[in-house]
């Protein structure tokens, strides 16, 4: 039996890149995004490659009345949910716009929040199932130049450790992604040291393979869980005054 | 933010500000307004071709569309490569049927450059068509029968008249992924020269020449040709593995700069004559990888050049100058003595187009390490090649000047008025095209 994988946000670079590594493995796949032309390009696109089945589905992570509906009306159930979905936003312009506030914290933490829950309520019945959500290394301390970014991802790390210990016994799984810097379009544009930054490709590589090893936890790339470490050792008093 | 870019020559090095294509909608907007850019797909043009102030990345712009399997038509975006082709249809019989000497070049750059390879014609000759953003920022679908003079204009136009999006190309059936390779060693450059007739009933043909040997060996060369193998061909033991299958060869890679001198008379004559040597001539049957893309297995061959890098000169005479004036351009250059192991002799059956570079007559391309004597020589090659009736081609050219490009490519003027008519504002402009003076003196000059 064709295992199914959905992806939450099947438009990022990211997305596209696990899609293409699970397609190749075989899996079918449902790729959910808000802009139904662009997933469809991408859904054939796979199709033609890998033989692969591949559907495209309209999903807009912020509406939350939604969920309900977009669950029910999936072409099957998914053995693996990828919440691959995410908002950087712009934090200057957050602290005086409401709206970019939100979104921020709203893409990043409760829509992911919500999306998940039904799915993992779901594997918990069904006794099996893997979640993997992407969160953020941004989410391993509070930083100022950030606050909305990392205070989502930190509040969505800490949701997924939750879900891991509640699906545990039943037989699901959840994995936690934490991406340092990535070469996509989410960061385009910016300079980033070569040395610790992934390519798409390879960021989705690393992560199937901890998928298929059924890991807790995963940074991309592995040398971010050493920084974190030490950014998270700074004492507060030293860290206040750092301009990261 | 600005990024140092440049192509497969390394020279010349261009700071730009790099939009990567992942939207036409977002295209549509950043171009809005813009004046310099240029897209580009893989870098493997020698030159400035896809070199501007602004640079459209169409890499990630990379899906395959659709696939009729009867007919082998593909639609896929701009940014799709011929490796991807070849990974995903050659398995399923399909062959592009006209391919350059590397895979890695996207779809859009075969198309501005209407690349052309050791078959017959050129690769727009099997586009059925594309879609166009143009400077007014209208996407057009360009066909022989839909905005046919775009289409005509955008065949080897270097990107000029706008970013291509997507196209629809006609794939070439093949029975197994093997070429019957027929390798003729030749004495001399009359001989490589005559040995293309010879080897005419064969769809494949290209030549390697010694570009040092002197004298009597001027010119000697290995000429290869072929044509796909038929599946009753295959031997018994191929047969054993699945026809359109290959092995994968082994690959190598250059994985730091060669020090400037390691490319030098010495060492380069030596590479030839051990090649001539390897290469008697013969009968054998190789893969298409090995066949069609022999430099592939080397990541990154061009740092073998050093970092100062180089450029390659490709040019092109007609029939009726190729048997006084082949001898002469090689001749020069053997004296100049700063030549290359890379040098490529190719005869072209008749063709016309607009702009494209390839037509009837026999092309020859040398790459050659830069150096400050390197320049005056190429001028004065193209002196002479003007009063041959020859042309340069563009996807390689890091150097000509104006009047190169004017009076070797007949259509040159009117290129320029369509252009200029099309994009007032030069809104596509590569540094190539500033170069070659084709933005001056208009309304919207740079």
């Amino acid at each position: 039996m064709m295992k199914n994988a959905l992806i939450l946000g099947a438009t990022s670079d990211l997305a596209r890149a696990l899609a293409d590594g699970l397609a190749r493995s075989g899996w079918s796949l449902t790729l959910a995004a808000r802009d139904a032309e662009a997933v469809g390009r991408i859904a054939s696109d796979l199709a033609i490659r890998h033989g692969a089945e591949a559907k495209a589905v309209v999903f807009d992570a912020l509406e939350l009345s939604r969920h309900a509906e977009f669950a029910a009306s999936l072409p099957c159930r998914p053995d693996a949910v990828y919440a691959v979905f995410g908002y950087l936003g712009d934090p200057i312009l957050a602290r005086t716009d409401a709206e970019e506030r939100r979104k921020i914290l709203d893409t990043n933490f409760t829509a992911a929040v919500h999306v998940l829950d039904r799915f993992a309520a779901e594997m918990e019945k069904r006794g099996s199932g893997l979640i993997v959500g992407i969160s953020s290394v941004a989410g391993d301390r509070g930083r100022r130049s950030h606050p909305y970014y990392c205070a989502a991802k930190a509040g969505f790390t800490a949701y997924l450790d939750a879900l891991r210990g509640r699906l545990h016994s039943s037989g699901a799984h959840v994995m936690t992604v934490k991406p340092g810097f990535l070469r996509t379009r989410m960061t385009e544009g910016m300079k980033l040291p070569p040395l610790i930054t992934a390519t798409p490709d390879r960021a989705a590589a690393i992560i199937l393979r901890a998928a298929e090893k059924r890991r807790d936890r995963v940074y991309v790339l592995g040398i971010w869980r050493w920084i974190m470490s030490v950014i998270r050792m700074i004492p507060e008093r030293i860290f206040k005054r750092l301009p990261l | 933010m600005k990024t140092r870019v440049t192509n497969w020559g390394n020279y010349p090095v261009a700071e730009a500000e790099v939009f990567s294509l992942r939207r036409e909608d977002e295209l549509r907007r950043r171009l809005a307004g813009a004046r310099g850019v240029i897209a580009r797909g893989m870098g493997r043009c020698y030159g400035d071709s896809s070199l501007a102030d602004w640079i459209v990345d169409t890499r990630p712009y990379n899906r395959i569309l659709s696939f009729d399997a009867v007919r082998g038509i593909v639609r896929c975006e701009a940014g799709v490569t011929i490796a991807d082709l070849l990974e995903v249809f050659l398995p399923r019989g399909w062959f592009p049927p006209v391919t350059p000497g590397t895979k890695y070049v996207s779809i859009g750059g075969a198309i501005a450059s209407d690349v052309h390879g050791k078959g017959p014609g050129s690769f727009c000759d099997h586009v059925l068509e594309f879609r166009l953003l143009t400077a007014d920022g209208e996407a057009r679908t360009c066909s022989r029968t839909e905005s046919p003079e775009r289409f005509e204009t955008t065949r080897g136009g270097m990107g000029l008249t706008g970013v291509i999006l997507e196209a629809t190309l006609q794939l070439m059936p093949v029975e197994t992924a093997c070429i019957r390779e027929q390798v003729t060693s030749c004495p001399d450059l009359e001989s490589v020269m005559a040995s293309f007739q010879s080897a005419s009933a064969n769809r494949y043909s290209v030549a390697w020449i010694d570009c040092v040997a002197r004298g009597r060996r001027m010119g000697r060369g290995i000429l290869m040709s072929g044509d796909h193998l038929p599946q009753a061909d295959l031997s018994a033991r191929a047969r054993r593995h699945p026809p359109l299958n290959p092995p994968a060869g082994r690959r190598f890679q250059v994985p730091f700069f060669f020090p400037n001198l390691a490319l030098n008379p010495w060492t380069i004559r030596a590479f030839n004559q051990a090649y001539v040597w390897a290469n008697p001539t013969r009968q054998r049957v190789v893969g298409t990888e090995a066949f069609f893309y022999p430099l592939d297995f080397v990541d990154d061959w061009n740092r073998i050049y050093g970092r100062r890098g180089f450029t390659q000169y490709q040019f092109l005479l007609p029939p009726e100058s190729c048997e006084r004036g082949l001898p002469e351009m090689l001749e020069r250059i053997v004296k100049f003595g700063a030549g290359s192991f890379l040098a490529v002799l190719k005869k072209f059956s008749p063709q016309e187009t607009f702009m494209s570079f390839p037509r009837e007559g026999f092309f020859l391309a040398l790459d050659f390490p830069l150096s400050p004597a390197l320049f005056p020589l190429l001028d004065d090659l193209d002196r002479r090649l003007l009063e041959l009736g020859g042309r340069l081609y563009l996807a390689k050219d890091a150097r000509m000047k104006p009047e190169t490009f004017f009076g070797g490519y007949p259509n040159a003027r009117e290129f320029q008025r369509r252009i200029r008519e099309w994009d007032p504002e030069a809104r596509f402009q590569s540094h190539q095209s500033r170069r070659l003076g084709l933005h001056e003196g208009g309304s919207g000059g740079s």
